[in-house]
């Protein structure tokens, strides 16, 4: 590489709906092919289950659910993005898990007010290149399990 | 240096060290004339300090060196073992303890250790002045080697045999360098020709050159003078070699009998400390530590290579191909074997958790001023790693609560016609997939009617119920939240906060108590835990088209009744299961499953209880029995409403673990 390596991050780029997200490498831990989920009761709705990832429970989010309480459609290109925060591995579900990029820092531009169907509060950046728009995901802030536990707290 | 890589090991280690010095301690308490036990806590103390001065930790290595000097001592005969001098020991332990405890935690092991260095200090220095006066009394054979009466008989037998006795003065040339290094040539050179009857100084003060340029061997040897100085000149660096015939009357003539006794305990518990090193060393096994995480790595897996065994099963009986179907019949029995080998050794002596009671009981029943014997039964009994650390704290509150609660004064015991000592039995064992832990003391025992009394006037239970209750029943009371017998309440235990949660921890980790008891003549706690914790015996039930793992530990039976037999009261589904009403928990609400059966005329239910109290869970059909390998939902979804983990079934589904206690209300 010629490039500085602190002005660009290695992003791993998805498909939601119409929309293209990245999400840094070093935060994803494997792609896989839609598997059998188990259904968790009494977790929040996003929440889809969890999976035998090589032996490991790995609880499931649907992030379409997440983002526009639209359920995720099964096709050939569905991919589980398994994804590492704060130690914990969460496999995210999206349509299709389709690039690898480089993006520079400087193309990086923090989220405009509207931006699709995501709300401001789970993406870091926008990304231009090119043509393309990329959404940059802040994954704690997807991930964030605060939902999650206000509803055990419901059923408790 | 950078010592940060050997600072695990050096924690590790020292904790070893400190255990080991702790229990020699008590041993030595037990007997305090043997000296050979002081040698090894000697020997522990040693190592310690060596290790910490090599990482840097001054304070620790300070004050093991002034308990290596009182241990000294002590081995020289210079002070007295007793318990003053052993609790000043034990507070010394307590600090060094606390020391390598704040390193582990990230600390420099920096503390104030001030006071019992002084006392330490106070201890040896009784014993160097009684050095001094013996020095004096005895300066005037200080020269010649000391006999006792071991090396006294070999050499009368040597001159009986006809072999010459010699004592060989060696004097080293004043600018060698390794003097431990000539010194063993020396010794090499005279064990081919004969034997090292006694060395002076010893051979230990030799090997850590703590001698000017010369030392004496009485040596026993069918050569003679010259051929011994010979010898011994060929080595270089040699100054000079003398040789004389060795006479034992000579030795006789001026020689201490005191002195004799001190030489002669010295030489001896040398000899055994040599020896134990020895075996020590031989018996030891060869072991490295691995993270508990890699293990379960290894664990995670292997089971996947169970799933795919099942599938290549699978397709070989489809085929029915005979070499595939040998092949995987083999590769079936070696996964076996495998996952018994990767099972072991997760599993650890509980020794780790039995070690620290000795030293616990001692300090307690010196606090309380009770005579307690403590016997431990089974330490080699093995348990999962995962509960061995959960199972410390509930054994300490219920020895605490023998020893306190149980155990009498001996003033109240020799009024009831027993020993003054009382006794606690500490004990494991195997047992099926269970390990068995009991404690049992031969106290007051408990009273039915003082615990009774204790309940009612705590609201725990209602008069009429109390009358009801089995005598094991009211023990069980003690175990209740909020309940304390003690009359006075005490430091040690009488918080009225501890059994219940004893009880809790044991419950969590899938096991349970019980307590018997006599009154007068003493308790019995039995503590039943499972083997290990990652495999649990499960009853799989399908909910509408979902799999769940029911605990086969919390499962009474399985029934299967008509819809015509449920009956309601207070709004509640229920049935008349043996005489007894059991209320229906309908799992597909709970758990909010997507209905995709139709109604059945009957209901399929699994009895489960909690303590007394009973549910029958309502499923659409059973699977089967089967053991699985437990595993967490992960932090993620941790906490889950009446769900305890989750499993791995054959087909590589996972299937959710219910948690039938938080279900049965």
């Amino acid at each position: 590489m010629t490039q500085e390596p602190d002005k660009t991050i290695k992003v791993i780029v998805f498909q939601l709906e119409n929309e293209e997200y990245a999400i840094p490498v070093h935060q994803v831990g494997s792609i896989e092919r839609i598997m059998p989920i188990t259904r968790v009761p009494g977790t929040a709705e996003f929440v889809e289950g969890v999976i035998n990832l090589r032996g490991v429970v790995t609880p499931i989010l649907d992030l379409r659910k997440r983002f526009s309480q639209k359920n995720y459609e099964m096709e050939e290109s569905t991919r589980i993005i398994i994804t590492i925060i704060d130690e914990m591995d969460v496999g995210l579900i999206v349509d299709s898990a389709n690039d690898v990029l480089d993006i520079e820092e400087e193309s990086i531009e923090p989220p405009p007010q509207v931006i699709g169907a995501v709300e401001d509060e789970y993406v870091s950046g926008v990304a231009k290149l090119d043509k393309r728009l990329l959404i940059l995901l802040n994954l704690s802030r997807v991930l964030s399990s605060s939902e999650v536990r206000e509803l055990y707290d419901m059923e408790g | 240096m950078d010592t940060n890589q050997y600072l695990e090991i050096f924690i590790d280690e020292s904790n070893e060290h400190l255990q080991s010095i702790n229990d020699q301690l008590l041993e030595l308490e037990k007997n305090p004339n043997d000296l050979a036990i002081v040698g090894e806590i000697f020997r522990s103390a040693h190592t310690l300090k060596g290790m910490s001065a090599t990482m840097g930790y001054q304070d620790l290595s300070n004050l093991t060196h002034k308990m290596e000097n009182v241990l000294d001592g002590v081995r020289n005969d210079q002070i007295q073992v007793d318990s003053d001098m052993l609790d000043i020991v034990f507070d010394s332990v307590d600090d060094l303890e606390a020391m390598v405890l704040d390193i582990s935690k990230g600390g420099n092991g920096a503390r104030d250790v001030s006071r019992v260095v002084d006392l330490l200090q106070a201890v040896e220095l009784g014993h160097v002045l009684k050095d001094r006066e013996e020095q004096e009394d005895h300066s005037g054979n200080s020269d010649d080697i000391q006999l006792d009466e071991f090396t006294r008989a070999v050499l009368e037998q040597s001159a009986e045999q006809g072999l010459n006795n010699f004592q060989v003065e060696v004097y080293l040339n004043e600018d060698c360098l390794l003097k431990a290094a000539r010194v063993y040539m020396v010794f090499d050179v005279l064990e081919q020709i004969g034997e090292v009857v006694k060395s002076q100084p010893s051979a230990e003060t030799l090997e850590n050159e703590e001698f000017d340029h010369s030392f004496k061997v009485l040596f026993v040897t069918e050569e003679d003078e010259e051929e011994i100085a010979g010898r011994i000149n060929k080595i270089s660096e040699i100054k000079q070699v003398k040789v004389s015939t060795y006479s034992i009357d000579k030795d006789e003539s001026h020689s201490e009998p005191e002195i004799e006794q001190k030489q002669n305990i010295n030489e001896d518990e040398k000899q055994e400390i040599a020896d134990k090193g020895y075996k020590g060393k031989q018996t030891a096994n060869k072991t490295i530590r691995v993270n508990i995480d890699r293990l379960d790595v290894l664990m995670n897996l292997f089971e996947e290579l169970v799933i795919d065994r099942g599938r290549l099963e699978q397709i070989a009986a489809e085929i029915n191909h005979l070499e595939l179907n040998d092949t995987v019949e083999r590769m079936t029995r070696v996964s076996g074997d495998l996952q018994n080998i990767i099972l072991n050794m997760r599993m650890v002596p509980i020794e780790q958790v039995f070690n620290r009671f000795p030293r616990m009981v001692r300090q307690l029943s010196k606090d309380l001023n009770k005579n307690i014997d403590l016997r431990i039964i089974g330490e080699e009994t093995e348990l999962d790693r995962t509960v061995i650390d959960e199972i410390g704290d509930p054994l300490v509150h219920l020895i605490r609560n023998a020893i306190d609660h149980g155990i009498e004064r001996p003033e109240e015991r020799l009024a009831r016609g027993k020993e003054a000592k009382g006794n606690i039995e500490l004990r494991a064992y195997h047992n099926g997939n269970h390990v068995f832990i009991e404690i049992v003391d031969d106290g007051a025992g408990i009273d039915r009617e003082k615990v009774l009394g204790k309940a009612l006037s705590n609201q725990v239970v209602t008069r009429e119920q109390a009358e009801k209750l089995t005598d094991k029943e009211v023990y069980e009371l003690i175990m209740a939240s909020g309940f304390s017998t003690a009359d006075i309440i005490s430091d040690v235990s009488g918080r009225g906060v501890g059994l219940d949660v004893v009880k809790n921890t044991i419950e969590s980790l899938g096991g349970n108590i019980a307590i018997d008891s006599e009154l007068g003549k003493g308790s019995m706690f039995s503590i039943q835990l499972p083997l290990t914790l990652s495999i649990i015996s499960v009853m799989l039930v399908e909910i509408q088209k979902e799999k769940y793992a029911i605990p086969l530990s919390s499962i009474i039976e399985t029934a299967i009744v008509k819809k015509e037999e449920i009956l309601r009261a207070h709004n509640k589904e229920v049935i008349d299961f043996r005489g007894k009403l059991v209320p229906l928990v309908f799992l597909k609400d709970i758990f909010n499953v997507p209905l995709e059966l139709e109604d059945r005329d009957y209901y399929s239910l699994v009895i489960a209880r909690k303590g007394d109290k009973m549910a029958g869970f309502v499923v659409d059909s059973f699977i089967g029995q089967q053991e699985v390998v437990l595993k967490s939902l992960g932090g993620y979804l941790s906490g889950v409403f009446a769900i305890s983990g989750a499993t791995i079934l054959g087909d590589g589904q996972v299937a959710l673990i219910l948690d039938s206690n938080a279900l049965i209300k």
